[in-house]
């Protein structure tokens, strides 16, 4: 109803967020240009190369969704782990429930702060790798969140960062429709630890720029909301200096519409990249991985591992590429994307790519799709384990290999145990 | 204890018959093997009766105890009594090897309606067991069968068996792919499981194997049904003969 009163859809997607609240000059030209920018590219549609799978009708829909808040009666994800706590309300930043924005090896605060000071670093980082991101494919889901973001944190880490910062969104309002930007900058042989879980909003919309010094360590670690009809859209976007580390994991189980967009920029050399995801989805569920990884220096590694259990109709799609630049020697590229479907009515879209212009570099990438496999079925039946039990046996390895890829063993088994968790709840 | 009442069975994909009317009796504590040449059905036997998918049972029964295990699902099987050491263990990557045999014998317990294991007297036992089929803490640390070489498959076979202390073993060419080390490492595992209750049947090509588990009855099979009992003495027939002359006495 509302999208009636603009001249196109773009105009109605940058109407309905309140604008933020007034930062410095160089925050504003920012955000201006990210706003010119947006206008530039139009909204998301089903003709655009990276949309063709994903329907982005309801994220650039001018109404949010209500969507009803999920009561968990387990103890969260990371409870665990000490930690920093920031914590996000319907999007926004609330100090009562966060911890100090204070640690030990880290300068850390609101979004709202910074853009309001002037950051050296965060000018080079705000907006600007988001920008660097949008070529050659828009992101206009992006540009929108740097024109109007006014919510998330602004963290610098200077040496060995002790506890992870953890990033938590919770809901109050069903039909909050939220834009987070986080700003991270890791220095020159700093290691910082990122978590984040939570739906965080009927319909959220965040964006983390990553810049990653020479020498840096940089761990992320997601458990996305589990709200049944909560939608997100979100992206990583992350520049890798020389001899630098990334790791990213996501975690998907439910959500009616999921995408994660993660583009990273290796611009140094002998830096190591990896990017991995288990999502598990039952009925109406779309879940979207999104990746494009550009080598542009020499003797690199990059791995994309990304595995999905579907069931009863629900969608999983990869779209993942390696683009190795001329002079990018020694790249060492892997890609894998595995679905494992538990019945007929599920699919899975895989598109991978590599586009490689050295010539003196190993890529290797795989795709496949397949039901569980009967004879390891029958294996663990023969042993007296029940079917329903063997079948989430098999799930659990299925994206065991996903999993792996992150670094800290208790937090893999947090994870481990909220995928059986999902599958015990699911089971049949 | 263990029978095979006219059992007839065919491959479901194809209409074929592979199990023409077999009968087989085990009495309780008896070891039997059964011989043949290749494709005769033994191991198409040893599936049915485990209750793999894939074939279909036309006729007869299969009884543990006097209960009918065509009308279970293998998992009720494997609680009911019935162990299959396969000929080819499933690799399962992923699952690790300890996970996987607490989970089966935890299954198996709460069907029975026992109390399941913890932790700790779980690995109490699996290490002593495993101990003494010389399998190390790193064959149990690992995912099931994953990088296993033939003999350890083999042997990680037989400490599922001993950990789940099944009433009725069928061993599908346990012998095949070891060499003669191993396959005394693996007999030895099998008689430290016979107690006067278990019962035991072979599957094997060669006599060999029948030296280390010394069968009291050898059957001989041939397109899908039992053409010849006897003792130990038949497994040396087979050896120095072949089954031509079995096959002829038959025909």
């Amino acid at each position: 109803m509302g999208e009636a009163k603009f001249d196109n859809p773009t105009e109605a997607l940058l109407a309905r967020h309140n604008a933020p609240r007034k930062g410095s000059d160089w925050a504003e030209r920012t955000r201006h240009a990210a706003r010119e920018r947006t206008l530039g590219m139009g909204a998301a549609g089903r003709r655009d190369e990276y949309w063709r799978y994903t329907n982005p009708t309801s994220l650039n829909a001018f109404e949010t969704p209500d969507v009803e808040i999920l009561q968990l009666e387990e103890v969260p994800v990371f409870d665990g782990v000490e930690k920093l706590l920031i914590t996000f309300v319907d999007g926004v930043y609330s100090p009562e429930l966060s911890d100090d924005l204070s640690g030990e090896g880290l300068e850390i605060s609101t979004l709202e702060d910074a853009l309001s000071a002037d950051i050296h670093w965060a000018s080079d980082v705000f907006g600007v790798l988001e920008t660097n991101g949008q070529s050659p494919v828009n992101r206009p889901f992006a540009a929108l969140n740097t024109a109007l973001a006014g919510q998330g944190v602004v963290i610098r880490a200077t040496g060995k960062v002790s506890k992870p910062v953890a990033l938590r969104y919770c809901r109050e309002n069903t039909t909050s429709d939220a834009l987070i930007h986080h700003v991270i900058r890791v220095e020159s042989g700093a290691d910082l630890s990122i978590l984040e879980n939570g739906a965080g909003a009927s319909r959220l919309n965040t964006v983390m720029e990553v810049d990653v010094a020479d020498g840096g360590s940089f761990h992320h670690l997601r458990a996305q909301g589990r709200d049944h009809t909560r939608l997100a859209m979100t992206h990583i976007f992350a520049r890798l200096g020389a001899e630098s580390h990334f790791k990213s994991f996501t975690l998907t189980v439910n959500g009616r519409l999921t995408r994660n967009d993660v583009v990273i920029d290796i611009v140094g050399g002998n830096t190591k990249a990896s990017v991995a995801g288990a999502c598990l989805g039952d009925g109406d569920f779309l879940h979207d991985d999104t990746i494009f990884i550009t080598h542009d220096a020499v003797n690199c590694e990059s791995r994309q591992v990304f595995k999905k259990v579907l069931k009863n109709g629900a969608t999983g799609v990869f779209q993942g590429k390696i683009l190795v630049k001329t002079g990018a020697q020694k790249t060492d590229g892997y890609q894998i994307s595995q679905a494992l479907l538990l019945d007929d009515d599920s699919n899975f879209l895989a598109k991978p790519e590599l586009e490689i212009y050295a010539d003196d570099v190993a890529c290797s990438h795989g795709s496949t799709c397949g039901a569980v496999d009967e004879n390891s079925l029958f294996y663990l039946m023969s042993r007296g384990i029940p079917r329903a039990e063997a079948q989430n046996m098999m799930i659990v390895a299925f994206l065991d290999e996903a999993i792996q890829e992150i670094e800290n063993e208790a937090l893999a088994e947090d994870i481990r145990a909220r995928l059986l968790g999902w599958a015990e709840r699911h089971k049949g | 204890m263990f029978e095979i009442k006219n059992l007839k069975a065919s491959l479901a994909d194809e209409d074929k018959q592979i199990l023409k009317g077999m009968n087989l009796s085990i009495g309780a504590g008896e070891v039997h093997a059964i011989m043949g040449p290749n494709g005769s059905g033994k191991s198409t036997m040893s599936y049915v009766a485990a209750g793999k998918g894939g074939y279909v049972v036309d006729e007869g029964e299969v009884l543990l105890n006097g209960a009918n295990l065509l009308d279970m699902e293998p998992d009720e099987r494997a609680a009911a009594g019935l162990f299959l050491a396969f000929q080819y263990p499933v690799e399962i990557p992923g699952v690790g090897n300890m996970t996987f045999l607490r989970t089966a014998v935890n299954a198996q317990r709460k069907m029975r309606g026992e109390e399941e294991l913890n932790a700790a007297q779980f690995l109490k036992i699996v290490r002593e067991k495993a101990k003494s089929l010389k399998i190390d803490a790193d064959m149990l640390r690992r995912p099931v069968n994953v990088g296993f070489s033939g003999g350890e498959k083999k042997r990680n076979e037989i400490l599922q068996m001993a950990m789940l202390e099944p009433k009725m073993c069928i061993l599908d060419e346990t012998d095949s792919g070891l060499d003669v080390d191993a396959m005394k490492l693996v007999a030895e595992g099998v008689n430290a499981l016979r107690d006067g209750e278990r019962s035991f049947l072979v599957i094997t090509h060669y006599q060999r194997l029948l030296d280390h588990i010394k069968p009291d009855f050898v059957h001989i099979m041939a397109d899908g049904k039992i053409i010849k009992t006897g003792g130990p003495e038949l497994a040396l027939e087979v050896e120095n003969n072949g089954y031509a002359d079995l096959l002829n006495e038959v025909a």
